[in-house]
């Protein structure tokens, strides 16, 4: 063994013999998830409280575990509750009188909380959970219906729901040793064993023998943990999550990020580790090429591709600089991997250090993101104090040193150019390139910039190998994607995919369809630098080639989901809004022409439009993509070109009929009242703010449009239907 | 174009070392900031590309005030040796920074239409008094800004006043002191985290 796997192996049995005492089978565990959302609903609280009850009860067989966030802001804090031998259970929105209830009804007497169980699943009282894995390369055991196969047999031998439920989950990420088609995969929860499953007759062999008879069939158990399983083991009965591929953020809500240890714990350094031994850089480039990894941050580019053009310039002097400016507004994606496993994102910047040969790296990180920052910091202490940072890393000859630079509130400095600017003390903005920042970037030396997404998928390609990576998203573009899902949808939160998920599995599979029975209308990708995608165009599998065919573009993952009551118009609106608020200024097209698109936009939106509006924005939005200088200004008028390609009639009602159809643009509505159906309750005159409403008691009433400030208030107070918003 | 290193532009400008008010000028500067910041920066003139250092400099020093001033920014441009427009270039270009003093809450009254109607042009009169200052102006204990607004999209709680985030529906000008004293009392219990 060489010296460097030597020194990584006394490296892992140190972390062994740290966690000992918390990997003891037979403890009670609980765990309270930390992170910048979840710590503003009152986590920190809920930590305190359950250390009060642990001291109060004597149990010594309690751990209280951090972690950090799952993605669900909606939910939070979310307390997950593992008792040996027993399904976990999640809780949801969780406090201190919750707290309570918690450690005495369930901790304490084993019945868990029901009413407040994460999502309410049906019965979390079951002896057995199959979960299978549904994925299409995966889960067609003998061309037939999976699901089906267990429930008929579940049937056939009585076993009640009580017993044994079926969950269709996605990827556990075995494939990669499977002849495709030729196997399934099945996890047994509480026991966490995974089978492999060849033909009907081992089904009905795990069922007999594990769910009927309590003991594990050895013969067809997988003996590897896969990526995805302990993600499953805690989360797996929750179909927000179960539907997902959590590779990126595969350690989210499962390692304390404070802790060097739990992640070493989870294989955590073992790909630097390897490569360090095999001391090729070359080779890490090959790999991660042939991964097909591609930038996360928006822009698609091959990471191995970039690498290998760093790698061959000549020069000491390399920089790897890791981009953690998230700016667009609603994406937490790469804050919450800061946040919820920042190991995993410096071992990849440190893969991608040797690999191109830098000896020093940067990671910029955006200053509204103090608790990123926090714990960025406090792994880079750990990787020092542990030999993974500064000089002869592992005993490699290898030498790196990482340092935090901040942002400070500029979102054209995620550009890669502008970024460089902004480390090296100037006004952040962009120049044009090429040069490229791998030929000329920091201080003119070759630089690599990657995003944060990007370097934490990099350990995995090692670690499990480029073919397994390449084969989970599609021809030309390997992995997987987080998405932050906002907007008209049952469940927002982090969504990781693979490659070429379609919208309509994103929207309906994982985040629970459109609330209210709404239709849905668009779905908007890529912040203010994409598009809206019509509804008619959900079964496109999301990539980054398919997205920028039908007007949009992946960027770097946020995913608002628009139903009938949204107005496309006050949509791109806002995005150019913030696109022309957040120009920097350098180039005129950008500076100006988003400017008067946005004077044109509010024309239309407030009912002041001339006929050829249309016609000019549309001209002025096509040169401004083409003429500005950086990747702002080009994307800028996206949202506004896609809407008027897919939604045309809207504009020309606002413009030629000067009516809202979504009744979204205040300035077009008009609230009349019916005087067929007043009875004249007065409950709208006494709720207008501004008292424009006439008439007396039992009177038809009426409204002074010319006072009206088109609140809405009568609207919502009549309970006769007799306010009309037109 | 030959690529100049920001380093040798740096060295070209280093203070001459004689018969000159470098000394004062110096001593001025360092007066100027609080013995933290200074001790920063002479570190990051010790490492390499000390001018890369200005963004974070500059984040110490409003993390410490509150905002930059033209004294503050003067100072550090001397003490980092950065010209001093390129201080204040880099302090206008990002939204973080601030220029002028802000209160720990700001005070946003909305002015639109509705809640001018419900008397918000009162509330003004009064908040003006209570705190004694006008819009856009900070209270000498830095704990209260004034600020208006258009339209929150809350008409039916008119008139409304926000004091950071958090919105106060139908207030009337006597709950002003009330409001006042209540952050006041939030302010004393959790004081400002240390820069
Ligand atoms: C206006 C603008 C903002 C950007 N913001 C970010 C950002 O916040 N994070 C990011 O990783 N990339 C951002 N990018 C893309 C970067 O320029 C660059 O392509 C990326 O960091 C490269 O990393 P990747 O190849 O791993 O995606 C932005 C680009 C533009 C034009
Ligand atoms: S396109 Fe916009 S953001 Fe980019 S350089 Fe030009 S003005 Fe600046
Ligand atoms: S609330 Fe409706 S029914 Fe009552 S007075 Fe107003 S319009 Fe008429
Ligand atoms: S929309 Fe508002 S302002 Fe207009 S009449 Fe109704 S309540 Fe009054
Ligand atoms: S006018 Fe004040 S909230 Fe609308």
């Amino acid at each position: 063994m060489g010296q460097v796997l030597e020194n990584y192996r006394k490296l892992s049995a140190r972390a062994e013999e740290a966690l000992h005492w918390t990997q003891q089978a037979e403890k009670i565990r609980i765990q309270v998830g930390s992170a910048t959302c979840e710590n503003a609903a009152g986590a920190e609280e809920v930590l305190a409280e359950f250390r009060k009850h642990i001291a109060a009860s004597g149990r010594d067989d309690i751990l209280l575990r951090r972690t950090a966030c799952t993605g669900r802001c909606s939910c939070e804090p979310i307390v997950g509750v593992m008792i040996p031998g027993k399904t976990a259970a999640k809780y949801e929105k969780v406090d201190r009188e919750l707290v309570h209830r918690i450690f005495t009804q369930h901790v304490l007497g084993g019945r868990p909380v029901a009413d407040r169980l994460l999502d309410s699943p049906p019965d979390t009282m079951v002896r057995y959970e199959l979960l299978f894995c549904g994925s299409a390369r995966c889960g067609r055991l003998l061309e037939k219906d999976f699901r089906q196969l267990f429930l008929d047999r579940l049937a056939a031998r009585k076993i009640p729901e009580s017993q044994a439920r079926v969950v269709a989950a996605n990827c556990f990420g075995l494939c990669r040793t499977e002849v495709i088609g030729k196997a399934s995969h099945v996890l047994v929860l509480p026991t966490k064993v995974i089978y492999r499953i060849a033909d009907e007759a081992d089904l009905d062999e795990i069922l007999d023998t594990h769910v009927l008879g309590g003991r594990i069939v050895e013969r067809l158990r997988v003996p590897d943990a896969p990526i995805g399983q302990r993600f499953f083991e805690m989360y797996g009965d929750v179909a927000f999550f179960n539907r997902q591929s959590r590779i990126a953020l595969r350690n989210s809500g499962i390692i304390d990020p404070e802790n060097l240890f739990e992640y070493v714990h989870f294989n955590g350094f073992e790909a630097l580790a390897r490569a360090l031994d095999r001391n090729d850089p070359a080779w890490v480039v090959e790999q991660v090429t042939a991964s097909k990894l591609r930038g996360r941050g928006g822009g698609g580019y091959p990471t191995g591709l970039k690498w290998a053009g760093a790698a061959e310039r000549p020069g000491e002097t390399k920089y790897i600089i890791c981009n953690a400016d998230e700016g667009d507004p609603g994406a937490f994606m790469d804050r919450s991997m800061l946040e919820g496993d920042p190991f995993s994102v410096l071992e990849g910047m440190m893969i991608g250090a040797f690999a191109i040969g830098a000896t020093r790296g940067f990671l910029y990180i955006r200053a509204e993101y103090p608790m990123a920052i926090r714990r960025v910091e406090h792994a880079i202490a750990q990787c020092r104090e542990h030999g993974l940072l500064g000089e002869n890393i592992l005993g490699s000859g290898f030498s790196l040193d990482l340092e935090i630079r901040l942002g400070a509130g500029a979102f054209v400095c995620g550009e890669e150019t502008a970024l460089i600017h902004s480390i090296e003390g100037q006004r952040g903005q962009p120049r044009i390139r090429p040069p490229y920042p791998a030929e000329r970037g920091l201080w003119g030396c070759p630089t690599v910039i990657n995003n944060v997404e990007t370097f934490a998928n990099v350990p995995v390609v090692l670690h499990y190998g480029p073919q397994w990576f390449a084969q989970i998203g599609t021809e030309h573009s390997g992995g997987t994607k987080v998405f932050a899902l906002a907007g008209k949808v049952n469940h927002t939160g982090l969504v990781e995919v693979p490659m070429g998920a379609t919208l309509r599995e994103i929207v309906f599979g994982i985040g629970g369809g459109v609330p209210g029975g709404k239709r849905l209308k668009a779905v908007q990708t890529g912040g203010p630098a994409g598009g809206c995608i019509p509804a008619e165009f959900l079964d496109t599998p999301v990539d980054f080639d398919t997205l920028g065919k039908v007007g949009s573009i992946m960027g770097s993952g946020g995913m608002i989901v628009m139903d009938e009551d949204d107005c496309m118009v006050d949509i791109a609106k806002f995005f150019l809004t913030f696109s022309q608020d957040e120009s920097c200024g350098k180039c005129t097209p950008c500076r100006e022409g988003t400017r008067r698109m946005l004077e044109i936009l509010e024309r239309i939106t407030s009912g002041k439009s001339a006929p050829d509006d249309l016609a000019r924005l549309e001209r002025l939005g096509k040169l401004v993509k083409k003429a500005s200088l950086c990747g702002l200004g080009r994307a800028a008028p996206n949202p506004v070109l896609s809407t008027l390609k897919y939604f045309r009639d809207e504009y020309e009602a606002h413009v030629t009929r000067r009516t809202c159809p979504a009744r979204k643009c205040t300035a077009l509505v008009r609230y009349e009242i019916d005087p067929g159906k007043c009875v004249g309750c007065t409950a709208c005159a006494r709720n207008c703010p501004v008292s424009c409403i006439s008439g007396a008691p039992k009177k038809v009433h009426e409204i002074d449009q010319a006072r009206c400030v088109k609140c809405g208030r009568c609207f919502q107070v009549c309970r006769f239907d007799a306010v009309l918003r037109k | 174009m030959k690529f100049q290193d920001p380093q040798e532009r740096n060295d070209a400008m280093k203070p001459p070392t004689t018969t000159d008010n470098w000394n004062e000028v110096k001593a001025a500067a360092e007066a100027a900031l609080p013995a933290p910041i200074v001790e920063f920066i002479a570190d990051c003139r010790r490492r390499e590309h000390p001018e890369s250092h200005l963004i974070s400099v500059l984040h110490k020093v409003q993390g410490h005030f509150g905002y930059l001033s033209a004294e503050h920014m003067d100072a550090v441009a001397q003490l980092l040796q950065v010209p001093a427009a390129k201080v204040s270039g880099v302090a206008t270009f990002y939204h973080f920074f601030r220029l002028r003093p802000r209160g720990r809450y700001v005070i946003n009254v909305c002015l639109g239409t509705a809640c001018y109607v419900k008397g918000a042009d009162k509330l003004v009169a009064k908040l003006k008094d209570e705190l004694g200052i006008d819009f856009g102006e900070t209270t000498s204990d830095g704990m209260f800004s004034l600020e208006a607004s258009r339209c929150l999209g809350t008409c039916g709680l008119a008139p409304v006043v926000m004091f950071n985030d958090d919105v106060h529906p139908r207030v009337t000008p006597d709950q002003v002191p009330v409001l006042l004293q209540q952050y006041l009392d939030r302010a004393r219990k959790a004081p400002p985290a240390a820069p």
